[in-house]
């Protein structure tokens, strides 16, 4: 850390290795970031794809698959341990290689410094470091897919005894359990060492005039998601190295006595799965608002941008994030209702869980209030963020009922839970992960993205997620199990058509995706060249070059003068003031 | 042990949002501890390493919680006896190694001690640097005692200490996997001295760029910031010692 900070006066590297590779410039490595949850969520899509086609064509014959995995998908046929395997991976990819990385890791890594008038982060090795190490994880998870009995059974939670057991459990369950542990152990690494970063960066590096009150809501909802980060990986690193003891070392953390798995009595005694749970959860839930949090931030950034307004009410939003922070990590046994606890821990986790609703609907109202009036500019971006709000608030409607232990001991077990979980925190950061690409893009790469694609893609994923997402709090209501691969002669076949609907709808909203992700690199190379502040925005980053040059600010130093909001009074035929304009008029309420 | 920017107060009527102020603020919005020409100056290069090391510990102490709740946890939960479908309880203490813990304790505490003594010895050197460069100035030798290399040297007495109260705990019959109890004695000892180990590199790095006579005032914070970091390894040794040894 001491030899970092002498380091933090770098120059501008020329070999190509120092340049792209193991570059510690906060930009490269953010993009680094970036494109890492690119390819993951392609990959993670294209699984998902699979699981929807096995539910509802449990015999089709899907090509190459039988290649991949001879044991799993025999003639490319899904078994239906197969199939859990892929919902595994799915889940796993998604939740830390696409939400945890890209909204923090990625945006955060590019914009965090320059938003502040820094440099670079506090400790750049550190900053390489730290992706390096979540680039071996996700090596280490989708080596999982080649490995021979294929990846683990046991989902992206890894639930013990399932997945402590070893083999013996199912296929998946030996060396692909392990890699798996492996691979969130070295993500907990990496993403302790960025949270390190961004706080110390937060904290310590504002250039002159940057009071925390004048940050941008992004660099705010950074640095709250990586104090979460802080607080919540170092509990499933701790998870995770027993999990690995008791699949290695013959300890009995999570393994209970006289377990019996297939027929053949464990030697363990006394440990119990419900310890994974509580400590998986004590990460897990706070997890999930470290993927969503980042997109507040956004989200809160980008409708203030274009509705030509301030945000309304910044310091309330300010306060919210910090108390939905604080609240994430009182509501974990909300995940376990059903674990058996007592009806009274229930109760007391029941209560945290629907206040927690109480800051995030008045951050949702504040957005609306944000865009109330506004001269709104409906580019791509910003009807991705609009989007988000959409979505959000629809998922979060349904945390509302699974926030009940009494609702919730029904549909835990049910597709309402994912539909539900998918709208809020799923499709909401992805949304959010749009808006900044639209948003940053031509800081980014120095071009603009094309907006017809952008708007093609935005609505069809936008009534695409709907449609996939929105059925499922209905057959959830309904009863319909999930985890099952298929309902062939189940008493849940009328709902089958639902289901195709579904798969329908999800096939045709991941094959849009390909129009973003061709619209990403076609403009990367062939779009037209973006002005410094394409968007006539306030803050830091639109007064460098796009793209900015390697010191961010060409040797120069930022001053601030203003806040990161003040739009709407006209002067000079501009609508807005510069955070560094020291001659700026603030806006008047 | 690091200090936060100081609130920032604007010297003009408020007139902008948010509490923000029109006019630049008289100081430096966050830690702009820098010269104005943008290159750091020792100072603020120390503040930067000691406020890195303060949320470093963070994850480190998260990391022990977990495992002291799993602890207490494990330690509270009955096991059902197969014989006779009753819960019994089945924590079967371990017998420690405790006079040669103690050793180790002392061991670290020295230790502790001398990385103290190589901080401050370090800190004066940095401070009469440029007066040592003035010519005709002598201050006597620059070299002190050798307070770093004895840090290490006694850290790595406390690592073999540890191996050998391993070795001796094998010797009555507790392996990893013998009990809980002796499960999380071994976890516990072993993280503390995985995380022990990382300083004594860092701590050896120190030692080797002191003799390759690198400028003082680099070779400082290195110093810094690993004494700090080897004080909390020092506490966190103690905190699991009491743990393992009054919650039997």
């Amino acid at each position: 850390m001491a030899m970092e900070a002498q380091q933090h006066q770098h120059t501008a590297p020329t070999g190509f290795i120092r340049k792209y590779i193991f570059s510690l410039d906060h930009k490269v490595i953010g993009k680094q970031y970036y494109f890492l949850a690119i390819a993951s969520v392609f990959l993670g899509m294209v699984l998902s794809w699979l699981v929807r086609i096995h539910l509802v064509w449990p015999n089709v014959h899907v090509w190459g698959l039988g290649a991949l995995s001879p044991a799993g998908a025999p003639g490319g046929v899904i078994s239906p341990e197969y199939y859990l395997s892929l919902l595994t991976i799915h889940g796993t990819l998604m939740v830390f290689f696409v939400l945890t990385t890209a909204p923090q890791a990625g945006f955060g890594n590019y914009a965090l410094p320059i938003q502040i008038g820094a440099e670079d982060m506090a400790f750049p090795t550190l900053n390489m470091l730290s992706f390096w190490v979540t680039f071996l994880a996700l090596c280490a998870l989708v080596s999982t897919l080649f490995v021979e009995d294929g990846p683990p059974i046991s989902g992206w939670t890894a639930y013990p005894p399932l997945s402590a057991v070893g083999s013996l459990a199912g296929p998946g369950q030996g060396m692909g359990q392990n890699l798996w542990a492996v691979s969130i152990a070295l993500f907990c690494i990496g993403s302790l060492l960025g949270a390190l970063n961004f706080i110390t960066t937060t904290v310590d590096l504002r250039c002159k005039g940057m009071t925390l009150m004048r940050m941008p809501l992004t660099c705010w909802a950074w640095l709250i998601t990586a104090i979460l980060s802080l607080l919540s990986f170092a509990v499933l690193f701790a998870a995770c190295v027993l999990l690995i003891l008791d699949r290695n070392a013959g300890t009995s953390f999570f393994l209970p006595s006289g377990l019996l798995v297939n027929g053949q009595l464990q030697n363990h005694s006394g440990g119990s799965p419900l310890l994974w749970q509580h400590l998986f959860w004590f990460f897990g839930h706070p997890e999930v608002y470290i993927a969503i949090v980042p997109g507040f931030g956004v989200i809160s950034h980008v409708l203030s941008v274009f509705s030509r307004k301030p945000v309304l009410g910044y310091k309330v939003i300010v306060t919210c994030l910090l108390a939905i922070g604080f609240l994430s990590f009182t509501v974990w046994g909300h995940h376990m209702f059903l674990s058996g606890m007592s009806p009274y821990s229930g109760f007391l986790f029941s209560i945290p869980t629907l206040i927690i609703t109480i800051p995030a609907t008045i951050v949702s109202l504040l957005w609306l209030g944000t865009v109330y009036g506004g001269k709104l500019r409906f580019t791509t971006c910003m009807m991705f963020a609009l989007g988000f709000v959409s979505v959000f608030v629809t998922g979060g409607l349904g945390g509302m009922f699974l926030a009940q232990p009494s609702l919730d001991i029904f549909l835990h077990g049910t597709y309402f839970v994912v539909g539900h979980f998918h709208m809020v925190m799923g499709v909401a950061a992805i949304f959010g992960m749009f808006a900044g690409t639209y948003f940053w893009f031509p800081k980014m790469f120095g071009r603009m993205m094309n907006e017809r694609l952008g708007k093609i893609h935005f609505w069809i994923t936008f009534i695409g997620v709907y449609c996939i997402f929105m059925p499922m709090h209905f057959i959830g209501l309904e009863g319909m199990p999930r985890r099952y691969s298929s309902f062939v002669n189940d008493l849940m076949q009328p709902l089958m058509p639902v289901h195709k609907f579904m798969t329908i709808a999800a096939l045709i909203t991941g094959a849009a995706q390909f129009i973003f992700l061709f619209n990403l690199f076609w403009s990367m190379y062939k779009g037209p060249k973006a002005p410094e502040n394409p968007w006539e925005s306030t803050t830091l980053e639109w007064t460098v070059p796009s793209p900015p040059p390697f010191d961010n600010f060409g040797g120069k130093h930022p001053v601030v003068y203003h806040d990161a909001y003040e739009y709407g009074d006209v002067h000079n035929g501009k609508d807005y003031v510069m955070q560094t304009d020291p001659a700026g008029q603030p806006a008047k309420s | 042990m690091a200090t936060l920017s100081p609130p920032v107060t604007a010297h003009v009527p408020q007139t902008g949002k948010h509490g923000g102020s029109s006019l630049p603020p008289v100081y430096g919005g966050g830690g702009d501890g820098g010269r104005g020409d943008g290159s750091l100056d020792d100072g603020s290069r120390l503040r930067r390493a000691r406020l890195g090391l303060a949320v470093a510990i963070v994850p480190i102490v998260m990391l022990f919680v977990a495992f002291t709740s799993a602890y207490i946890v494990r330690q509270g939960l009955p096991t059902l006896d197969e014989k006779n479908h009753t819960y019994v309880r089945d924590w079967t203490p371990v017998t420690l190694p405790v006079a040669l813990l103690l050793v180790n304790t002392g061991l670290l505490l020295l230790s502790s001690i001398a990385a103290e003594l190589a901080r401050r010895q370090i800190t004066r050197q940095a401070a009469l640097a440029p007066v040592r460069s003035i010519p005709g100035v002598s201050l006597g030798p620059g070299k002190g005692f050798p307070w770093l290399g004895i840090t290490v040297v006694l850290g790595a007495g406390f690592l073999t200490g540890q191996w050998i109260a391993w070795r001796l705990l094998a010797e009555r019959g507790f392996y990893l996997a013998t009990s809980a109890s002796s499960s999380f004695v071994y976890l516990l000892t072993a993280t503390h001295a995985v995380h022990l180990m990382g300083g004594l590199f860092v701590l050896l790095y120190a030692a080797t760029v002191s003799l390759l006579r690198k400028p003082v005032e680099a070779r400082r914070i290195v110093v810094d910031v690993t004494a700090w970091y080897w004080h909390f390894m020092f506490l966190l040794w103690v905190y699991i010692f009491a743990l393992v040894w009054f919650v039997r």
